[in-house]
């Protein structure tokens, strides 16, 4: 089943094309690690899928569904339309983004509680669940402000999981974290791509891309550069600037 | 040697708590009406759409750069003329220092919004919130403790410059104190009970703002989450 297709993506901001034409076509369950260098529109591509930024041309299909209206030659996106695709694509953010105002559950219950509009003790349910998934049930009454970095993503992974969602994009989800955190924060996402969930992963740690990954993107000049298995665009890469960037990740053996 | 005698004054304390009520009531209303409409000015200024934008921006210029006095006469013995409504004092008082707080609170809401982390807005919209809904859960219960010391200079601002009233013949506290003092030929007494009954509710009305923002501060937040 396919989950999300895109075909021909452009977004512009003002002069610069930042993605020059995407195709890319997400089964149920794959994992998708997309590599690149920065500034090479890897953001803007997990924030064009959820609508945070809207293409300038192409298609997205969600569930089989394209998403906006064609009218006058362009692609109108109504903003209802676009919370619904939303609700059902959880993000997660290279600087957590948790609300500091809410405890922990009340972080991951607010999604269910304010979009789904499910009652509270349900919510809490939910909440609480979530929490015990990402290995933080006894953090449930903590604020972000008193959580480690590694803890705060890991109860930003569980916000995003309350929502039930049919992808999970993460968006460097261990680079704003010490070298002694990143370890947790991968153990996470890793036991939900063996739970079988489909997720785009944009990640500077090859190592995990290799052993994880369904498949692997590499962006480059707005476009993907090269794509296939990790072993070969990790270990065989084909095009000489996947291979300059590889390189470049000295830390990276497999 | 002056020779203070409070007694005069104190025979007459009934109309200076009549006065002091008054000046409260037309305060807390004005503070609740500004808060009020200064969200909405402060949502209409920070809109995309120009029609909403313009006038809002308007209101708040004009009632920041005028003087509370020429407002305040303005209401009162203009608005009849050209609306056509008849206002008692209270009433053109009220309109007048609500529309001007709100002004006021417009530009402290909107600091405040603008002032939280476009990430808040991401993780919201992620979530599937529409704006509204990212305003009211996300981003202005955020915005609002922030906001809660330039609320407070206002609302002390604001009772002071209530004042003014007495001029529209209002019976606050100091239009009061001018009635005792021409009764009792006390007003030395009078002035110096009335300052210190000015003293005493803003300094208390500032030590609660003060524990209310250090409980605040101490619940874990005020942090990047
Ligand atoms: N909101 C924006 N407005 C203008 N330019 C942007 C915006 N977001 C990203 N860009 C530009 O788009 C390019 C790609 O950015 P981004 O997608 O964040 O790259 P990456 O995530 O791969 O580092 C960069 O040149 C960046 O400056
Ligand atoms: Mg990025």
């Amino acid at each position: 089943m396919t989950v999300l297709r895109l075909a021909g993506l452009v977004k512009r901001f003002g002069a610069n094309p930042v993605l020059r034409g995407i195709d890319l076509t997400v089964e149920r369950g794959e994992r998708i690690a997309i590599l690149g260098a920065s500034g090479s529109g890897k953001s803007t591509l997990l924030r064009c899928i959820n609508f945070m930024e809207l293409p300038d041309e192409g298609r997205v299909e969600f569930g089989g569904q394209v998403v906006g209206s064609e009218r006058d030659g362009r692609r109108r996106y109504a903003e209802r339309e676009l919370t619904q695709i939303r609700r059902q694509v959880g993000m997660v953010f290279q600087h957590f983004n948790l609300f500091p105002h809410m405890t922990a559950l009340g972080n991951v219950m607010e999604g269910p509680l304010t979009v789904l509009g499910q009652d509270r003790v349900q919510a809490e349910a939910r909440g609480r669940a979530e929490l015990a998934r990402v290995g933080l049930a006894d953090k449930a009454d903590a604020y972000p402000a008193h959580l480690s970095g590694g803890q705060k993503q890991r109860v930003a992974i569980a916000r995003a999981l309350a929502m039930d969602p049919a992808l999970l994009l993460f968006d460097e989800p261990t680079s704003a974290l010490d070298p002694a955190l990143v370890g947790e924060v991968l153990g996470t996402i890793r036991a939900l791509a063996e739970d079988g969930r489909t997720m785009l992963l944009v990640t500077h740690e090859l190592g995990f891309a290799y052993h994880v990954a369904s498949r692997v993107l590499f962006l480059a000049d707005g476009l993907i550069h090269e794509q296939g298995t990790p072993a070969e665009v990790l270990k065989e890469p084909r095009q000489a600037a996947t291979r300059a960037f590889i390189a470049s990740h000295k830390q990276f053996s497999l | 040697m002056y020779r203070w005698d409070f007694a005069p004054v104190a025979a007459h304390l009934d109309l200076l708590a009549i006065g002091l009520f008054n000046t409260l009531r037309l305060t807390g209303a004005a503070l609740a009406f500004g808060v009020a409409l200064g969200l909405g000015l402060a949502l209409m200024r920070l809109s995309r759409r120009p029609w909403a934008a313009w006038p809002a921006g308007l209101v708040i210029e004009v009632f920041r750069t005028t003087p509370p006095l020429v407002q305040l006469f303005w209401f009162y013995f203009a608005a009849p003329l050209v609306v056509g409504v008849e206002m008692t004092p209270y009433l053109a008082a009220l309109v007048t220092f609500s529309i001007q707080s709100a002004a006021f609170f417009a530009e402290v809401f909107r600091a405040g919004i603008e002032s939280i982390e476009r990430g808040q807005w991401d993780a919201a919209r992620a979530l599937g919130m529409n704006r509204g809904q990212a305003l009211r859960r996300i981003v202005l219960p955020q915005a609002v403790k922030r906001m809660i010391p330039a609320f407070m200079e206002r609302a002390i601002e604001l009772m002071k410059t209530t004042t003014l009233v007495a001029t529209i013949s209002y019976a606050d506290l100091l239009f009061a104190a001018n009635e005792v003092s021409q009764k009792t030929f006390r007003p030395l007494e009078t002035y110096t009970a009335v300052a210190l009954a000015y003293f005493t509710v803003i300094y208390g009305a500032s030590l609660l703002a003060r524990r209310i923002e250090l409980r605040l501060a101490r619940s874990g937040e005020g942090t990047v989450g």
